[in-house]
């Protein structure tokens, strides 16, 4: 699919008409959804109108800012007034919101093409979308595989041309890890940068949106498009926006990028810390000043996250009681239609983070794990800041491994949990980070870098990756599905 | 064992969740494993460190505290499990009987 700058000129040009790109969308969904089931909802008939008010637009000569006519897939965990929205949980089946998420609104004001709702795990838990409670979808490079987790949909529609770019939230590497797995563009912005009104809450000290992108280029344009305050969000920073394409700049020299010792060892796939270390040889060679440095408490990041995530999630998911909207199992008595509906309406993951986190906050309990997660928490953020005073942008691999098979970390809760150890850290600082493709593994899967900047720093976070894109080819292979 | 059947089934009461036996055996296992990975953070000594509850602190925001009239209320209940004109019904909540196990 082509980026959104080309399809920009395309249709200002009046080369083709936004129906004419919207119809390519639709086409290519319902060719290739029978083996991705990337969507839960295709919504052509919406997408149909609003690309209709686009070329309208564009007939009266009245002008179109850059995402006007582009297909873009939402994660189903953002709310889209009238239409479904299930966060991939029989508990939501039959929910459809009052009212609109507040990016998913920016977005159809910007005249963007909602081409349908993109799958996740349940409630945005999982690292490989088959906690979804509809479909398993599957990752375009090799479909025996997952996607990666939570917004596997928005990954693999982005990767097979789908839709051109998609958002995706990020609680622990939501955007990150799928974007790996499927060797497409993914960005957590810091936190508070994106507004989450609208956002079904999995765990508010984390939670983020972001883009899913072909390229660093129609991230940057995505994120520009849904950054800034809004009063509807109290955790949102009231900050300007820069231009985020203003940082697209070729060159490098001098920037100091740091490379994460921690994230280089045990657990590591061979392949994948070659193919890294050769990443930043190449940022080397571009120009960047290549430092080691040591973030000590990395590796806890890990439990401290699945503490702090699963607590925040059993208070936020408290409020599906079946009582004003979603599913109801009746009952003769109020507890136990509560705890039919809850059983009934979580998927086995959901169920097993409520109870983490139920017990890490029941009384006796809270001290030596909630708050003691929440000191380590602490010291992740300090050891980052440390680092921040020594490079620009942080460096790692984004995943340990790339993407398995489905199926193969179902069985073990724990060691699905594992192949969110190098991202969850940068949500527990709150920073902004992103994964972009490096290269590939032997089996022709797609392999990730992940860049961690300062808060608020996106502008060289998307400097360093553009450089490190245009100097390379892996953005421009595509999976033949 | 850090955690047991019988407290996996109290934390289920507390979350509102039905569990079989089945699951409470399973998720006794499974809780087991995932509170021994915790335990390497005892390893830190984290007893001058203060907590942090969000990595970005944006506090004291409010609002003024006026009514916004919603023009279509209908659409929240038009998606209930149970609607009854403008209420949401439930089930019976006190009962004769002693419904707490």
């Amino acid at each position: 699919m082509a980026s959104i700058r080309e399809l920009h000129q395309q249709l200002v040009s009046k080369e083709r008409s936004c129906t004419e790109v919207t119809e390519a969308a639709l086409a290519q969904i319902q060719q290739l959804e029978p083996k991705l089931h990337s969507f839960l909802a295709v919504t052509a008939e919406q997408a149909l109108e609003q690309a209709r008010q686009v070329d309208a637009q564009i007939a009266a000569g009245q002008p179109i800012g850059p995402l006007a006519g582009i297909p873009i897939g939402i994660k189903d965990n953002l709310c889209t007034q009238g239409i479904p929205t299930t966060c991939a949980s029989r508990i939501l089946q039959n929910f459809i919101p009052s009212y609109e998420s507040t990016v998913t609104q920016k977005l159809q004001n910007a005249g963007a093409v909602m081409v349908g709702k993109t799958n996740l795990d349940e409630f945005a838990m999982g690292s490989s979308t088959e906690n979804s409670a509809y479909q398993v979808t599957a990752n375009p490079w090799d479909i025996e595989r997952v996607p990666g987790g939570s917004s596997g949909g928005s990954a693999a529609a982005v990767a097979a041309g789908e839709c051109v770019v998609a958002l995706g939230s990020d609680t622990g590497g939501s955007i990150r890890l799928p974007a790996s797995f499927c060797g497409v563009v993914g960005l957590k912005p810091t936190y508070g940068l994106v507004s989450r009104y609208g956002l079904v809450a999995f765990a508010s000290s984390l939670d983020q949106i972001g883009p899913l992108a072909q390229s660093v280029e129609d991230a940057a344009i995505l994120l520009g498009a849904i950054a800034g305050y809004d009063p509807q969000d109290s955790t949102s920073l009231n900050v300007a926006i820069p231009d985020y394409t203003q940082s697209l700049i070729p060159d490098i020299k001098g920037k100091r990028i740091g490379v994460i010792q921690e994230t280089f060892g045990e657990g590591l796939d061979p392949v994948v810390e070659k193919t890294v270390q050769e990443a930043i040889q190449q940022l080397k060679d571009l120009g960047a000043e290549i430092k080691e440095v040591s973030c000590p408490r990395f590796r806890y990041g890990l439990p401290t996250y699945y503490i702090i995530a699963p607590s925040e999630a059993s208070a936020n998911l408290a409020r599906y009681d079946g009582v004003k909207y979603g599913f109801r199992a009746e009952a003769d008595n109020l507890l136990a239609m509560y705890k039919q509906t809850r059983s009934q309406g979580f998927g086995a993951e959901v169920k097993r983070r409520i109870m983490i986190g139920t017990y890490t906050l029941s009384a006796g309990y809270y001290d030596a794990y909630y708050l003691k997660a929440q000191k380590v928490r602490t010291l992740i953020k300090q050891d980052f800041e440390q680092a921040f005073e020594q490079v620009d942008v942080l460096v790692s691999p984004t995943a340990p491994t790339t993407a398995f098979k489905a199926g193969e970390k179902t069985t073990d809760p724990l060691t699905m949990y594992l192949s969110d150890l190098m991202t969850v850290p940068v949500n527990l600082a709150g920073l902004p980070s992103l994964s972009l493709p490096c290269g590939f593994d032997p089996q022709g899967l797609p392999i990730g870098l992940q860049m961690i900047s300062n808060v608020l720093c996106e502008g060289i976070l998307l400097q360093v990756a553009y450089a490190y894109e245009q100097a390379t080819p892996w953005h421009k292979h595509s999976p033949q599905v | 064992m850090i955690i047991d059947a019988d407290q996996v089934r109290k934390v289920a009461h507390l979350a509102r969740l039905e569990i079989t036996d089945t699951e409470a055996a399973q998720l006794t296992t499974q809780l087991t494993g995932i509170l021994e990975y915790f335990e390497q953070l005892r390893e830190l000594d984290v007893s001058d460190i203060a907590p942090t509850a969000r990595a970005i602190d944006v506090s004291n925001i409010t609002r003024p505290d006026e009514l916004h009239p919603y023009p279509h209320p209908e659409t929240f209940l038009v998606g209930a499990p149970n609607p009854e004109g403008d209420f949401f019904k439930v089930p019976q909540i006190i009962n004769t009987q002693d419904v707490e196990p």
